[in-house]
Order: structure tokens, then sequence, then C-alpha cells
């Protein structure tokens, strides 16, 4: 049993927004498998639940006439994982959506949710953040667009205002995609049902001649207070050539950028370890995928 | 069918169906809800406790407190009555606890229409503490300031001190240290290996609900021990065991956690305050890690000395176990632990063992799947592997110079080895895995191979078959035929998922030839109706429940050929059995069926005739007690730089005699060994280091293996027969866990060169291992 105090169930964004205005301290649901959580561990009381999970227009997947792809926020795991437009375009994100707990958690979990929610660890998140996704936030006054980075502002803290504020759409612009290879090296003490220890997407352009590197993004999961960039050792490898050397440097400059933390769930030590050694991983997975060779 | 067979399980199709009925799904509509107020100190006194706002909830019904109860300290553990003063179990739980044990301590209870009215209602309780320090090692907890119960001042609950010659044991002080301290001398050159607190994580939380029929007290609980818990619960009520009656329907798992007396007490007496309603108590799973049962932690210190031939001279353990708040099971488990560990192997010289269970303030340790034996498999094991690494030799032909033959006197228990496959598994196994080619193959592998390691490693046991002599062995069946030649068997044996359900049902085909289709196990347990038995744990049923079944089986058969000849005008004599038909002689015609006598003699109404229903009873005490044996052979991969272990073969194989049913068996084998898999790898309870509080009570942060992490297996069973079995078997439902996680650890000792000597082998202490012993490069 738990402590809902009222549910509606929103038929559409500006009908999730009006009702979000008229009941203060109201909570969106979609999936449910966090804000489930949170009522069983009565984290939340009395709650009043929204339900977004029946509005069209927040689901699907299309690539818009710019070529970007929109990602609708109540798009489940499962639905990116099988998405024709994602495995062609972005083929590294199906894989990050399947990543993602089980197959039933998979099959509710929506893309939207994984990202408001703001836990570090979010499989969902390395990749966007890899791709320099942007986000479409409905409110009030319209649709304001942000950064993936910066959303996070803290453990399970984002830059969105509950109150009255809804995340409709995730967009991977076209020229952040397009001629991108990456990958994501997630690491769980099993191989299913898991959050991540720690979690790293490389996305790299290689030069026209394949020999070195034209364009670099890392970011990582469980290694500081919120999903981070390593945007100084990929400043510091645009046009590095495609070498052991470069490896190194990567490995080095990641483990200058991170900053995890010593808990019960994983020591410092270990993520540290772990941070390099994925880092390592998954640039040599999109480098292979790009066509590149470490000579 | 019969003996041997792959007879389906009696009840797969209502398990699979979903209309199998477990405590849940029984839970009356009418009943009320309970829950329990726990600590949030670890060890404490509760000075007052304050339920005025948690009355003035709507729909509360009933709170209790520890300030409610009866003050009469009663048993837990689910051990049947003994009247050996050396083997009674400890009275030290009351239904609340006014003093507070550990971080979940039961303090109050509410009944209330619906279990999120009671949780409020238990949120909003408020209860003030006189806080003392807690202990959460046995370390720290001797001589603390507070012991956990005041009764033992050390904090000490027992301890078990031996020395063996001549396979003669002399109790007492024994001379590995001569120290109080627990921690064993310092000066010893020893080996030290910890295991940590596990939980059995059954798929079925612990319920229970009560009522009152009357002045009888009814409570229906997933527990493995009805009759025992019949008896704690009465002795924690206070009321005449007859005024008590215990159901157990079916059951989702316990693997020795549903072998204690947990929350019946606490839905009884709420029940007794409301007039005898219907009241639930449903364990969350974070309660169910918390509050149930853990497997004990344990740090052993072993001593050994070989001789120039590799053979043991002098051999000491010394094993510190952590028994947490309650006493539970006492000193039962280390003391299993501390004796087999001269069992499987012994030394010719000196043989020493020592052993401690300490009073914590952590949640209770008591049985658990395998009972202290995996914990002590994996000391004496890893050792074994890291003496044969030192003296260069060959890990199996090392364990062959010094483990248990055939003919082995057991100093402890007194019995001779008879049926013995432990050499025959090693070799089976070894073949399996192809182990020397493998060996010598991952070895040069190693060589060129600084990422991927690849390593084979394997591990032994040997484990009783039920408690005899240290415990009564019994158990009762009783059989009812009907007059279609049909059959009932009630058994006080319960089935837990194991299937001993099928394998009674087994039994009673094989000596009376009825099919098994025809014969019903009445699979729930009622105290009132169902003969005795001690119930599920120590792998007894099979060897203890069985001898009762097969002596029921064959009183009935007695009686069927008598009635027969009585009817028939013949002598009962040559008459046999075969086919459910009554012949004379082997391959002649029937004289008649079982189903025909079953009807003539109930309803023949010939004035002559003295009616009966064909039933017959038996109880059947088991004097015995033999070893099971089995190896393990693990073959992993490494992923250094991750600390990564993958486990990608298990060959099992065991020695449990006579095979039952060869298809339960296996699925027996494979579910125990993806249970070891978790010991080995991942499982571990974690508390905060200041508070004790359970930090990973939830299947997100405790990490059982799932269906991707478990390996591929291979079972082999080589058949021995033993001749205390009713039909040649012995135990098998723990030893399949028991020897995975040291086969898995030598497999990493082996592939990496690594002895790693704490479990579980996880990435962190694997990483951590790795960097110290230089196999992970520091960056530049």
């Amino acid at each position: 049993m738990y402590d809902i105090r009222k549910t509606y169930s929103a038929s559409s964004v500006s009908e999730a927004l009006r009702l979000l205005l008229e009941n203060d301290g109201a909570t969106i649901i979609s999936g449910g498998t966090d804000v489930m959580i949170r009522l069983k561990e009565r984290k939340l009381k009395q709650a009043v639940l929204i339900s977004i999970a029946n509005i069209t227009e927040l689901k699907g997947i299309a690539v818009r006439e710019n070529g970007d792809i929109a990602i609708g926020a109540g798009t489940t795991f499962d639905e990116i994982y099988r998405s024709e437009i994602i495995r062609e375009c972005v083929p590294a994100l199906a894989f990050a959506a399947n990543q993602v707990g089980s197959p039933q958690i998979r099959h509710v979990a929506t893309i939207g949710g994984n990202i408001c929610n703001g836990a570090v660890s979010a499989d969902g998140v390395p990749v966007l953040l890899a791709y320099d996704s942007c986000l479409e936030i409905a409110g009030v006054s319209g649709i304001r667009t942000q950064t993936l980075s910066g959303f996070h502002t803290g453990p399970g803290k984002v830059n969105l205002d509950q109150s009255s504020e809804l995340l409709t759409t995730i967009v991977i612009p076209r020229a952040e995609y397009e001629g991108y290879f990456a990958a994501y090296y997630k690491f769980g003490q099993r191989n299913a049902m898991e959050i991540a220890t720690l979690g790293c997407a490389v996305c790299l352009r290689l030069s026209a001649d394949k020999k070195s590197i034209d364009e670099l993004r890392i970011a990582v999961s469980v290694a500081a207070p919120t999903p981070l960039r390593c945007r100084k050792t990929e400043a510091r490898l645009r046009g590095a050539p495609l070498t052991n050397q470069t490896i190194a440097a990567l490995r080095k400059g990641v483990l200058s950028e991170v900053q995890p933390r010593d808990s019960w769930r994983a020591s410092r030590q270990l993520r540290l370890q772990l941070a390099k050694e994925l880092s390592e991983r998954a640039f040599r997975q999109a480098l292979e995928t790009a066509g590149g060779e470490i000579v | 069918m019969g003996i041997g067979q792959g007879v389906q399980k009696t009840d797969a199709v209502q398990k699979v169906m979903g209309t199998a009925k477990f405590v849940e799904d029984m839970i009356p509509q009418n009943a009320l809800h309970a829950k329990v107020f726990h600590s949030t100190v670890a060890n404490g006194l509760v000075k007052s406790i304050d339920c005025s706002e948690a009355w003035k909830i709507p729909g509360v019904k009933a709170i209790i407190t520890c300030f409610d109860v009866p003050n009469v300290p009663y048993i837990t553990a689910g051990h049947p009555l003994s009247f050996d003063p050396n083997h009674d179990d400890v009275r030290d739980r009351l239904i609340l606890s006014r003093r507070v044990r550990f971080f979940g301590d039961e303090i109050a209870a509410v009944a209330a229409v619906d279990p999120l009215t009671a949780l409020k209602a238990v949120e909003a309780i408020r209860v003030e503490y006189e806080e003392y320090e807690p202990v959460f090692t046995p370390e720290d907890a001797i001589h603390a300031a507070h012991p956990v119960n005041p009764a033992y001042p050390t904090n000490e609950l027992a301890r078990l001190d031996f020395s063996i010659s001549d396979s003669t044991v002399t109790w007492g002080k024994a001379a590995f240290s001569t120290e109080q301290n627990i921690a064993g001398r310092e000066d010893l050159q020893s080996d030290h290996f910890s295991v940590p607190a596990v939980h059995a994580a059954h798929i079925e939380n612990n319920a229970c609900y009560a009522y009152m029929e009357g002045e009888r007290m009814v409570v229906v609980t997933c527990n493995q021990v009805p009759f025992t818990t019949r008896r704690n619960i009465a002795s924690a009520l206070g009321i005449p065991l007859g005024r008590v009656k215990v159901i157990k329907p079916f059951l989702g798992g316990g693997f020795g956690n549903k072998q204690d007396t947990l929350y019946e007490p606490i839905a009884a007496l709420l029940s007794q305050k409301l007039g005898g309603a219907p009241v639930a108590l449903v364990m969350t799973r974070e309660e169910t890690f918390t509050c149930s049962r853990t497997r004990h932690a344990m740090d052993f210190y072993t001593a050994l000395e070989l001789d120039e031939n590799n053979k043991m001279k002098k051999r000491a353990v010394r094993i510190n176990s952590n028994g947490g708040a309650y006493a539970a099971h006492a000193h039962a488990i280390a003391a299993y632990a501390v004796t087999n560990y001269f069992q499987t192997y012994s030394a010719d010289v000196v043989q020493i063992g020592e052993s401690s269970t300490m009073y914590t303030n952590l949640p209770s340790a008591a049985a658990m799947r395998g009972y202290g034996i995996p914990q002590l498999a994996f000391a004496i094991e890893s050792q074994m592997d890291d003496l044969a690494k030192q003296r260069g030799i060959d890990p199996i032909a090392f364990r062959k110079i010094n483990m248990m033959k055939k003919g082995f006197l057991d100093p402890f228990d007194h019995f001779v080895v008879e049926s013995y496959g432990l050499e025959a598994c090693m070799d089976k196994g070894a073949e399996a895995v192809n182990w020397e080619k493998k060996r010598k193959e991952y070895d040069a592998f190693n060589q060129s191979s600084p990422i991927i390691k690849k390593g084979i490693g394997m591990a032994i046991f040997s484990y009783k078959t039920g408690v005899y002599p240290l415990q009564v062995e019994n158990g009762a069946c009783r059989i009812i035929l009907n007059e279609d030649g049909t059959a009932q068997i009630q058994v006080g044996a319960t089935d837990l998922g194991q299937g001993s359900d099928t394998v009674f049902a087994q039994i009673v085909s094989e000596i009376l030839t009825i099919p098994e289709s025809k014969l019903s196990v009445i699979s729930a347990q009622d105290t009132d109706v169902t003969p005795y038995d001690a119930g599920a744990y120590a792998s007894r049923q099979t060897y203890v429940s069985g001898g009762a079944v097969k002596k029921a089986a064959l009183i009935l058969k007695d009686k069927i050929l008598a009635r027969t000849a009585e009817v028939k005008h013949c002598a009962a004599e040559p008459l046999m059995l075969e086919n459910e038909q009554i012949v004379q002689h082997a391959g002649e015609p029937p004289i008649a069926s079982i189903a025909e006598i079953a009807a003539f003699v109930q309803y023949c109404n010939d004035h002559v005739l003295q009616t009966e229903q064909l039933t017959a009873e038996a109880t059947y005490t088991c004097m015995s007690n033999t070893f099971a044996f089995g190896a393990c052979f693990a073959d992993v991969e490494v992923d250094v730089p991750l600390g990564k272990v993958r486990v990608n073969k298990i060959v099992a194989v065991h020695d449990s005699g006579t095979i039952i049913n060869p298809k339960l068996a296996a699925a027996q084998v494979h579910g125990g060994v993806a249970m070891g898999v978790g010991y080995a790898l991942s499982e571990q309870l974690q508390y905060d280091k200041k508070t004790g509080r359970m930090l990973n009570d939830n299947f997100l942060d405790y990490k059982i293996p799932t269906s991707m992490d478990v390996p591929e297996m291979e079972t082999y069973f080589v058949e021995t027969y033993e001749p205390s079995g009713p039909f040649g078997n012995k135990a098998l439902g723990e030893p399949p866990l028991i020897p995975q996680a040291p086969a898995i650890r030598n497999a990493v000792l082996h592939a990496t060169g690594i002895a790693i000597n704490k479990l579980p082998l996880t990435p962190q202490r694997l990483v951590e291992a790795f960097i110290s012993a230089g196999l992970i490069r520091a960056e530049d």
C-alpha cells in the first residue's frame, strides 16, 4: 500500500503543466521506477501524482527537418533500444538504454525520468552528454532550451522547476552526431539489474585521413557529484594522433578531472581505477567503430 | 516410478500456474495488519515510549510496546527439544525488547485496518533511549562496557575448545592460545581468513498471521519447523502447547532463514489483545534483511605444519564467530564449523580447535544453508591451495594425501565412514574439466596476457546428514489408503521448494507400487493433525523423514497383504505387490488389486469382517549419521584492471549416496551453485560503522547473482550406497553451496597468483589486491 493522496492522468503537456500549477507539491510520474521507490521508502508522503504516461506528444523518436534527433521525454528505454533511428544515428545510446536495470524496468522507465531524477549513476546520461544533447523544457511561458551539460546541479538535483516545468524533449543536434562515433562502458558489480559503479561514454570524430582525433568528448558518471564531461582532456587531445601515448594521456587526463568519493558502495580507489580503465575501453571501442587504428 | 526416477515435482504445476497458496495469499480479508517499530540505536535501553500521537490515527486498533510483553525470555532457535544441558538453546528473546540490542530491534507494534495506517502509527511513536556504545565485531565485543546480554558479561556467548589425538577428543581449553583474548595469540604464525555476514535472500519474505479459535491461538506462518515454532510461540505467550496450532502452507524458499521463530509471537500477542481478531504481520524486504537472520560472519586463524611428504603433522584452528544480537542458534554453527575442520582433513600429531561465538550489536546470525561449513570450507580449501602452491604440488594430489578416507572414525560423533565417494568425485570433476591440460594451458596463456587471466580451481567438502547424535533425529509419517487405491501421505517434514514432498511420494510408490500420480502428499503442515517432524534443516529430510515414510509404507504394505490373505483365504507369506496388484508370485495373474482390497475391507458389510480404513503411521528414530561429499571445479576469467571475475563454468560432483530423483538432485545442485557464486563474488551485508544500521537491505545493493551472472554448470553424481540411509541416500540439500566460494577463489589464485583470504571477491577487493601486488600499474 502506498501513501498516495490523489492521482491525475494528463493527456497533454499543457494539461500536465496546469495540473502542476494547481497542485502544490505534486510529483510527475511516468514509468514510476523511481517515484514508487520514494513512496515505498516513505520519502514521499501523501503524494499527489500527475501521470504523464498517457501523453502521446511525449513519446517516440523522430528526425526533425533539420536533421536533429528528437526523443520524447516519455520514451521508454526499450523503445530507444529498438528504435531504428537511434540504432542508425546514435547506436551507443541504444546500447546504453539496454544497460538499464532489467527488461521489466526498461519497458516502463523513461529517458526523461532518468534525466530528471538527477541520479549521478543514470545510464541514459553519459552518452547523451557525450553527444552534446539539449533539453526542451515546457513551462508557463513556453519552451526553454538548455544543454544537458549543466542540467545536473548536484546529487539528485537538476535545473528544473518541479512546480511548473516539464521536460518534453531530448534533442541530439545533427551537428553533434553526424560523423561522430560513440561508445558507452558501464561497470556494475553484476551483469544485470545493476546501477553503474561508474560509467563512461566517449564520442569522437576523426580527421579525414583517420589518423588523428578531430573532436573528442568524454562523459563520466558516478565520478563526481554530477555526471561530468572531461573538457580539459577533450581540449588537450583535439588533434592528437592515434597512438598509445594519446591513450596514456587520455587515462591521465580523465584521472585528473574526476572526483569520485569513498562510499560504502565503492571506494574512491576502485572508481579512479574504473575511470581510467573505462575511458580507455570506451575510447578504443569508439575508435574501432570510427575505423581508426592505434599506431 | 519410484526411487531413482526423475519424477516431476508434485507441486510444479500449482507453482507455475500461480495457484499454490502462500501465507500472503491466505490472509483473511478482514485481517488487521501489523507493523513494527524498530529501534534507531544499536545498543541501549528504552526509557520511555509515547504512543499518544499514534493512537490518534483513525484505524489503529492495538499498540503494544516493550513495556506490555510477558517478561519471560524464550527460545527462537528452530531446534527440537533437547534434554541435554549442553545442547539446550538460550532463552534471550522477549516479544518486544526494552533492552535494545541492534539497530532495528523490535520495540513496539501496531495493528491497524491496513498496513499503511499501521505504518503511519509506527512513525508517530516517539521513543526515548539511554544509549550505549555499540560493538560490531567479536574483537570489540569482548569485555565491552555494556554487554549485549547482561547475563553474558564478557559478550562471549559460548566457546568450544578441544584437542584430538588418536580419534579421541579432549574437551576444555585448548593449547592453541592461552590468551583469553579471542583474537588469538599475536605471536602465532597463522593464516587469517574472513567471511562476512550474508543473507539467505529467499524470495518469499517472512510472513505470518495469527487469530484465535476460542481459547486457541492459530498461527499461519512460512516456517520450516512448525512444531518447534509452536513450542516457541507457546513459550513466548506463556500458554500451554495444546493451545497453539501452527499451520505452514506452501513456502517460498527459506534456506534456514525460516527456521527460527521471528514475528509469530508479535502477531499472536496482538491478536490476543484484540480478542482473537486475525492480525497479519508481513515483513518488508528491508525487514527480512535486518530482522530475520544472517549467516555468521567468521574469522579463521589457522596454523599448520607439514612433513617432508606433504602430510599434515600439526594443525590448529581458531574460529571467532559473530553471533549478533540474539543467541538464536548460539554456538551450534561455529561448533559445526570447528569440528568439520578435523573431519575433511586430519593431521597426525597435533590437532587443536578453538571456537567462540560472540554477542554483538548486529542482526542475529543463525542457520543458513550449510550451517557454518561454507565459511569453514572457504578457510580450509583456500589454505589447501596456498599450501599446495608453496610446496609446488598439484592441489588435487595434495588433498589426496591428507583428506578423509573410507573407514574414517569421526572423533566427535563416533560414526565410521562407510559410503565414500570423495576421491571419485574429485577424479570425475578433474576429468570433466580436463584439469591437468587446462591448468597448463592457462599457465601458458597467462604468461602473455596481462589484462585477461584465466584460472581453474577446485575445492572439496564433507558434510554431515542430520544432527544425530547431538540432537534427536526423528520424524513421523501417516499414509491413508483410499478405496480406489489412491493415497494421501502426511508428513511433518516441510517442503520449502527443495522437493521433499516429491521424494516422499517416490518412496511410497517404490514400496506400494502405486504411481506418484495417485499419491497426494499433503504439503501443508497443521500441528493439530500432521504427524510430528523436526522440520527442514541439516539436509535431513530424505535421510530422516524419508525413513519415516519408508517405515509407514512398509507397515501399510503389510496391512494390505494381511487383509488380502484374510479376504482371499490364502497365506500372507508369499503375497507381494506388483503394479498396484497383489500377486502370489512375481509375474503371476493378480489375485486382487490394492483398490479392491481397500474398498472391500472398508465397506464390506458381511457381519463377519472387521472393517478398517487402511492407514499406517510410523515414527522413525534415526540413530546414525553419515558424510555426504563433493568436489567443485571452477573455470574463471579475471579482467585484471577491472577486478572482475567471470565464472565461465562450474563442474559440481556430489556423493549423496543413492540419488532418489536425478532431476530434482541436479536442480538442487544448480541452485546451490548459483547461491555459492553470490557468496564467492558479490554478497555481503554492510553496516554503517558508527550506528550499525544495515546499509544494503534491498536487492539493488545486496548483490545476489542474476541469471546473467550464473555460469554454465555441469553436475555429476558419484552414487554410493549409504547403509544407514533409507535407500542408501544421504544429504544433498545444503552441500551444493559449500565448495563454490573456495573453488572460485582458488581459480582466481591460479589465474593471477593472488591469494584473496576474504570473501566476497568483489572488484574493489581485487583491484586493491592487484594494485598492491603490482598487477595493476600506477599511472605515470
